[in-house]
């Protein structure tokens, strides 16, 4: 007697283990912590040596963008990340490796096809759907702003 | 005579194993059967500028060990069967153009060496060839690059995905000579594409499942034989889960309890838990080096003589599951038998 797709989808799904979802939790909010912890030392650091808040907040994005993209060329990133999941992938650090990852790897494809394509194949997305939410975000704002109050 | 029954076709005088080589990487070298391999080598690059020129050298230098180890040259192969992952095959078609030989490119996914097998064998069985090649090849990172992300990228991996075995494998055949003590394809049967939904690329073992209940079911069904006629129903690249869904599908469609007969190539390649390999290894190379490194040579010595080598493939395309369609199925089945006078009781 065969087994139809609805009951395979349920044997699968009792075959699959499952993904350690309090221990993952709990390592993605450590790492990620620890990720916003050193930024934050870093700007209160800065702004207490006498640099202005606006200036220091963009190096020490800087500094998280530099450190992640060094990490990601040594091969050190992805083994943190593969333990950290969103506590890696959400702060900046994520979108970073995101850059750099398919950037390298397409260097043997040259450097206009391979990487200056490739650059954007992870983070492309991020970037075209961040801007449009944030311009038709802006959009409703605008309007609030404008006709909100009469 | 040849004869076919259902879809399995059997072989009178079954064309003969002259010999099997299997090189690996450092990971598989590793893994439990490192001792088995022929060479490991440490540097995943093999020496080469891109992972694609790396997975040609590995399929090169085993296939020639191959030729080798069966004590012929390439002028004396009259074909050779391989394929791979890379799209239009393209690891194989640059490994053998040094080596001038008809070359007849498969694309079977991981079920390749099963495939590549078949059509060696019943080439030679037809009279067609004397001696033929039949291997494939896998890259953990051209399959990484092709159908999942950049090497680099910071992601997780579900725990039911598994690991793309940087290995190659290949025989070396022959036609049946009744003065050659060597193990021998006693029977083929191509496999039938059977898809039952599966649409997540990280779950490859729940997607071929299917598939290799039908190729285990249908020679059993076609030969009248039963598992425990085998000393070993090998699949290919089922890992955990897939292994565990083939065991429920033969239980429940066809009645058939596989015992302890059975056993995966993705389960034995890699300690699953010490390799952090998740579900298993997968890839052409996963099943065609496990089989030519540690099959192969069991069979020679007469350690085992029945094998049922039933080779798994996923037959997807990186575009198809971009556009959500499931995942097609396959497994091709090898009877691979003990020479003659070396059956063990």
């Amino acid at each position: 007697m065969s087994v139809s797709k609805d009951e395979y989808a349920r044997m699968m799904q009792r075959a699959a283990p499952q993904s350690p979802l309090w221990l993952d939790c709990l390592k993605a909010f450590s790492v990620g912590g620890a990720i916003c912890c050193l930024a934050e030392g870093l700007l209160l650091t800065l702004t207490h040596c006498g640099m202005g808040y606006d200036h220091a907040k963009a190096l020490t994005m800087i500094t998280l963008i530099v450190l992640t993209a060094a990490l990601t060329g040594l091969g050190v990133f992805d083994r943190i990340a593969k333990h950290a999941g969103a506590g890696t992938a959400v702060p900046i650090t994520g979108f970073a490796n995101a850059m750099v990852a398919p950037t390298l790897e397409s260097k043997a494809e040259g450097f206009i096809r391979g990487a200056g394509a490739q650059m954007f194949s992870i983070a492309g997305p991020v970037i075209a759907y961040g801007c449009s939410t944030a311009a038709v975000y802006g959009l409703i704002y605008y309007c609030l702003q404008r006709w909100g109050k009469a | 005579m040849t004869a076919r029954t259902g879809t399995t076709i059997r072989f009178d005088r079954g064309p003969q194993i002259v010999a099997g080589a299997a090189l690996v990487g450092k990971k598989e070298g590793d893994g439990p059967l490192g001792a088995a391999f022929d060479a490991i080598e440490p540097d995943a690059t093999f020496g080469e500028p891109t992972w694609e020129q790396a997975e040609s050298t590995l399929l090169r230098r085993t296939i020639g060990h191959a030729i080798k180890k069966a004590g012929r040259t390439p002028a004396e192969i009259d074909v050779l069967f391989s394929g791979d992952l890379q799209n239009q095959c393209a690891a194989s078609s640059f490994a053998v153009r040094e080596f001038s030989v008809p070359f007849c490119g498969l694309f079977g996914a991981c079920s390749t060496m099963a495939l590549s097998l078949t059509l060696a064998a019943i080439g030679l069985d037809s009279g067609a060839f004397r001696t033929a090649v039949a291997a494939t090849v896998s890259h953990f990172c051209t399959a990484e690059r092709q159908f999942r992300h950049p090497l680099e990228y910071g992601g997780q991996r579900t725990p039911t995905a598994q690991w793309t075995v940087t290995g190659a494998g290949a025989a070396v055949l022959q036609r049946y000579d009744e003065r050659a003590a060597l193990p021998q394809i006693a029977a083929v049967r191509p496999g039938t594409i059977r898809d039952l939904g599966v649409t997540d690329a990280a779950n490859m073992g729940a997607a071929m499942a299917p598939a290799a209940k039908d190729a285990v079911a249908g020679f059993l069904r076609d030969t009248g034989a039963a598992p425990s006629d085998f000393d070993l129903i090998l699949t290919g690249d089922l890992g955990q889960v897939g292994s565990d869904l083939l065991r429920e599908l033969l239980l429940r469609e066809d009645g058939v309890d596989l015992g302890t007969v059975h056993n995966d190539c993705g389960l034995m390649i890699f300690d699953r838990e010490a390799q952090d390999v998740h579900a298993g290894g997968s890839g052409c190379g996963c099943s065609a080096s496990v089989l030519c490194a540690h099959i192969l040579p069991r069979l020679m010595r007469g350690a085992l003589n029945t094998v049922l080598f039933v080779a798994t493939g996923a037959l997807l395309s990186a575009n198809s599951a971009l556009q959500g369609q499931s995942i097609p199925g396959i497994a091709h089945a090898v009877l691979l038998t003990a020479p003659h006078g070396k059956e063990t009781p």
